[in-house]
C-alpha cells in the first residue's frame, strides 16, 4: 500500500515538474526598461530612472480629486498642474526631493474684461519675468497674468481671413519665448503654431507640417465628384499634440496623428524641432526613425504606433518623448540615438494608464496621467546619471573622464550600443584611432569609423614612409637592375672579344 | 582514380582550359565559340569557376568591410545563401537549354552550363580584390565599391548573354528574345515549384492528420 502511495506521489511530482519547467522557461518578459540596438532588436536595459513617488490629490492635501488634468509645467522651482475638469490650476512647490506641496490654487484673477475665472485651463507657461500665460480652454483666450494674478492682457482667436469664421479658439498647448512672443497650438487650426507678438498682435502662423500625399491618391481626387471628394481624406498637414521650448529657444513639437504607416515609413515625423521661422532642425542621423516603439504590433489591447502627447528636453540636448499609447518615454540624444526607453501601461507605479503631460526639474522627470489622476516623479538612477555624466564631459571636452564614464555604462549594461559608440568617440579624440575603430566596428557605426580611419591611415602613411617608399623604389630598381644585367649578359655572351675564347 | 590525378595531360588541359576563361572575358565573341566548337572549354574549369564565385560569395559576407555588409549573423543560413547563388543558376540553364532546344539551338545542357559558368569568370575576379579593398577605405570612398561591384555583375550578365548566342549559333536579336523568354521560363518554373511544394505539403498535412486521428480513436 505504502508503496503504492509513493509511486502516485512520484508520478505527480514528475507530472508537477514536466508543467512548471517549461513555464519558468517560457515566462520571458520585456524589461521594464529596454533600448533598440543596430539591428531594430530589442535590448533589455538596465534602468535609467526609477519612481521615486506617485502623488494624489491625498498626497498634495487637497480635498477634492484632480478631474482630467491635461497640463504639466515646470517652471524655476515650481510646479504647474492644470486641474482642467475643475478649472483650476495647482501651484506646487518641492519643499524636499520626496514632496510637492501646494502654494496657491489659480482658479480666478483680479481685473480684465471677460469673466475673471478659467474654464479647463489646459495649459500654463510662465515667462522669465514670471508672468503666467494660461490657455483658457473653454474661455476661447491665451490670458496673460504678472505673478499675482492680476490681468495683463488676453490673446484670442488670430484675425486671419483663411480661418473659418464659426470656428471658436480653443487653445491647448503654449510655448512662450524671452521676449514674451507666444506660440499657441489651438483645436481645429491645421496651419501651425499661432504666433503672437509680445504686445499681443497675431503675427501668422509657424511651422506647419507638410502635406504629404501620393500620386495615386491626388489622381483618384482629379478623376471624383464633389461628393466623393468630400468623403475622401483630405490633405491636411498634420496638427500638433504638443509644444517645448527648450533652453535654446527652439520649439520642439510633438504630434500623434499621421498615419501608422506613414510613421513606419519614416514618411510623416512625429517629432520635430522648429527653429523662428519654423524650419524643422531636428537632426535624424540614429540608426532608426524617431518614433518611439518600432514595432506596432497589437498586443495587451494597445495597437499602432506611439503617440507622443508630450515632449521635454534636458539642458544637454537629450529629450524624452511621452508616448499616450504604450504609457512609455523614450529619450532621444541630440543626434537622434535612442537613449533609453521605458514604461507601460498598467495600475503599478511607474506605469501609467493615459500620461498626457511631461516635464523635467534638472533631470528629474515628471509625468501627469489623465485617467489616474496622479503626477508620477521619476529620478534618475546610476545607470542614468552615468549616461548624462558621459555625454556632458563629452561635450565639456573632458573625453578621458567622458570615456571612463562609458566604460561604467558598458560594465553595467554590455548590449548598450551607445557606450560602445561613446567610448569610441571619445577615443577618436584622444588621438587613439585604432582603439577607437574597434569599438565603432563593434556597433556598426561607420561614419565615426571612416573618421577614426582616415586619421589612422594617415597616420600609418607617416610612420611608415621610408618603407613605402623604399618598397616602391625596389619595385622599380629590381626590374631595371635584373633587366640591366640581363642585357650585359647577353653582350659580353654576343661579343666578338669573347667569342674566340669560346672556342 | 590515382592515374588521372597524377596524368600531367589531364592536368595541362585543365589548366589551359582554365586560362581560356580570360581569354572568353576579353574577347567574347570568338571565345565563347571556340569553347564548345573548338572543345576548348572543360566541365571542370566551369565548375571551378563556379565553387570560385560561391566561395567568394561566402568570403565576402566576413572578410568585406563593414561599412558595406553588415550581416545578421544570427539569422543567416549557410546553404540558403549558397543556393542563392545556386537555383537561380539551375533555373537560369534549365530553363534556357528547355526553350532553345525547342528552338533550333545548337547548345546542349551541359554546354549551357560550361558556358554560363565560363560567364561568371567576372564576379570572382572583380570581387576578390574589391573585398580586401574595402578594408582600406572610408565611407566617403564608398562610391568606389558600389560602382566596381555594380560592373562586376553587369559584365558577368553581358557575358552570359553573349555566351548564349554563340553557344546555340543566334543572331543578336534572336539571343536577346530567348534571354528574355529565358527570364520567362524562370519565373513560371519558380511558380510550378512553388506550387508543388505546397501541394505535397497540404498532402503530407492531411496525411498527418489522418494518422493522429487515428490514433486518437484507438
Amino acid at each position: 500500500m505504502n508503496r503504492k502511495v509513493a509511486r502516485v506521489l512520484a508520478c505527480l511530482g514528475a507530472v508537477l515538474i514536466f508543467l512548471a519547467v517549461p513555464a519558468t522557461a517560457e515566462a520571458k518578459e520585456r524589461s521594464y526598461s529596454y533600448i533598440y540596438d543596430y539591428w531594430g532588436d530589442v535590448q533589455d536595459a538596465p534602468d535609467p530612472y526609477s519612481v521615486s513617488r506617485v502623488f494624489t490629490y491625498t498626497d498634495l492635501g487637497l480635498d477634492q480629486n484632480l478631474k482630467a488634468p491635461q497640463g504639466l509645467t515646470v517652471a524655476g522651482d515650481r510646479i504647474y498642474v492644470c486641474d482642467t475638469g475643475n478649472n483650476r490650476i495647482l501651484e506646487l512647490s518641492r519643499p524636499t526631493p520626496q514632496t510637492l506641496q501646494v502654494e496657491r490654487i489659480i482658479d480666478s484673477f483680479n481685473g480684465g474684461t471677460g469673466p475673471n475665472t478659467l474654464s479647463s485651463p489646459m495649459d500654463i507657461q510662465v515667462s522669465e519675468d514670471g508672468n503666467l500665460f494660461i490657455a483658457d480652454y473653454g474661455n476661447a483666450r491665451v490670458l496673460k497674468l504678472d505673478p499675482d494674478l492680476n490681468y495683463l492682457m488676453e490673446f484670442t482667436k488670430p484675425d486671419d481671413n483663411t480661418l473659418d469664421p464659426a470656428l471658436v479658439f480653443q487653445p491647448t498647448k503654449l510655448s512662450v519665448d524671452t521676449a514674451e512672443r507666444l506660440y499657441c497650438i489651438a483645436t481645429g487650426i491645421n496651419k501651425g503654431m499661432v504666433k503672437y507678438e509680445a504686445d499681443g498682435v497675431f503675427s501668422g502662423f509657424v511651422g506647419a507640417t507638410k502635406v504629404t500625399y501620393d500620386f495615386a491618391d491626388y489622381i483618384w481626387k482629379k478623376f471624383a465628384t464633389q461628393e466623393q471628394r468630400a468623403l475622401m481624406q483630405s490633405f491636411v498637414p498634420t496638427q500638433y499634440d504638443n509644444i517645448y521650448m527648450d533652453y535654446e529657444g527652439f520649439i520642439y513639437a510633438v504630434t500623434g496623428s499621421p498615419e501608422e504607416l506613414d510613421i513606419k515609413n519614416g514618411t510623416a515625423d512625429v517629432v520635430r524641432k522648429l527653429n523662428l521661422v519654423g524650419d524643422d532642425i531636428l537632426v535624424r542621423n540614429g540608426e532608426w526613425y524617431i518614433i518611439g516603439d518600432l514595432y506596432m504590433g497589437n498586443g495587451g489591447g494597445y495597437e499602432g504606433a506611439s503617440y507622443f502627447s508630450d515632449v521635454t528636453c534636458f539642458d544637454n540636448d537629450i529629450y524624452v518623448c511621452l508616448d499616450r499609447n504604450r504609457g512609455r518615454l523614450f529619450g532621444y540624444d541630440d543626434q537622434g540615438n535612442m537613449v533609453y526607453a521605458f514604461g507601460g501601461n498598467g495600475n503599478m507605479d511607474g506605469y501609467f494608464r493615459r500620461p498626457v503631460a511631461l516635464d523635467h526639474m534638472n533631470y528629474d522627470l515628471f509625468v501627469l496621467d489623465e485617467l489616474d489622476c496622479a503626477i508620477t516623479l521619476f529620478t534618475v538612477t546610476e545607470f542614468g546619471s552615468l549616461i548624462y555624466d558621459a555625454i556632458d564631459q563629452f561635450d565639456l571636452g573632458e573625453y578621458e573622464a567622458s570615456e571612463a564614464s562609458w566604460r561604467e555604462v558598458m560594465r553595467l549594461d554590455g548590449n548598450y550600443d551607445l557606450a560602445y559608440i561613446g567610448i569610441g568617440r571619445a577615443l577618436l579624440r584622444q588621438e587613439e584611432y585604432k582603439e577607437a575603430m574597434e569599438y565603432f566596428e563593434l556597433k556598426y557605426d561607420d561614419e565615426n569609423y571612416s573618421k577614426a580611419y582616415k586619421q589612422y591611415r594617415k597616420q600609418w602613411v607617416e610612420d611608415h614612409i621610408v618603407v613605402i617608399v623604399a618598397v616602391i623604389l625596389a619595385l622599380f630598381l629590381i626590374p631595371m637592375i635584373i633587366g640591366r644585367y640581363k642585357s650585359i649578359k647577353a653582350e659580353f655572351e654576343t661579343a666578338e672579344v669573347f667569342r674566340y675564347y669560346k672556342k | 582514380m590515382l592515374e588521372a590525378l597524377t596524368n600531367k595531360e589531364k592536368w595541362n588541359r585543365y589548366w589551359d582550359s582554365l586560362k581560356f576563361s580570360l581569354y572568353c572575358m576579353t574577347h567574347p565573341i570568338d571565345g565563347y565559340w571556340d569553347l564548345t566548337h573548338e572543345k576548348r572549354g572543360t566541365m571542370a574549369a566551369a565548375n571551378t569557376i563556379l565553387f570560385l564565385s560561391v566561395l567568394i560569395r561566402l568570403l565576402k559576407l566576413r572578410y568585406t568591410s563593414f561599412i558595406f555588409i553588415t550581416v545578421y549573423w544570427e539569422e543567416l543560413n549557410i546553404f540558403l545563401y549558397i543556393a542563392s547563388i545556386l537555383f537561380p543558376l539551375a533555373l537560369w540553364v534549365v530553363g534556357n537549354w528547355a526553350l532553345t532546344t525547342l528552338f533550333d539551338g545548337k547548345g546542349r545542357l551541359g554546354q549551357v552550363y560550361m558556358a554560363t559558368c565560363y560567364a561568371m569568370v567576372p564576379y570572382p575576379l572583380i570581387q576578390f580584390p574589391l573585398m580586401i579593398f574595402s578594408n582600406f577605405v572610408t565611407v566617403d570612398e564608398a562610391e568606389f565599391y558600389g560602382i566596381l561591384s555594380f560592373i562586376s555583375l553587369l559584365y558577368a550578365a553581358l557575358l552570359i548573354v553573349t555566351a548564349m548566342g554563340q553557344i546555340h549559333e543566334y543572331s543578336f536579336g534572336k539571343n536577346i528574345l530567348f534571354t528574355v523568354m529565358s527570364l520567362v521560363a524562370m519565373l513560371i518554373m519558380v511558380f510550378i515549384l512553388m506550387l508543388f511544394f505546397s501541394m505535397i505539403s497540404q498532402g503530407v498535412a492531411y496525411f498527418i492528420s489522418l494518422g493522429k486521428e487515428l490514433l486518437f480513436r484507438m
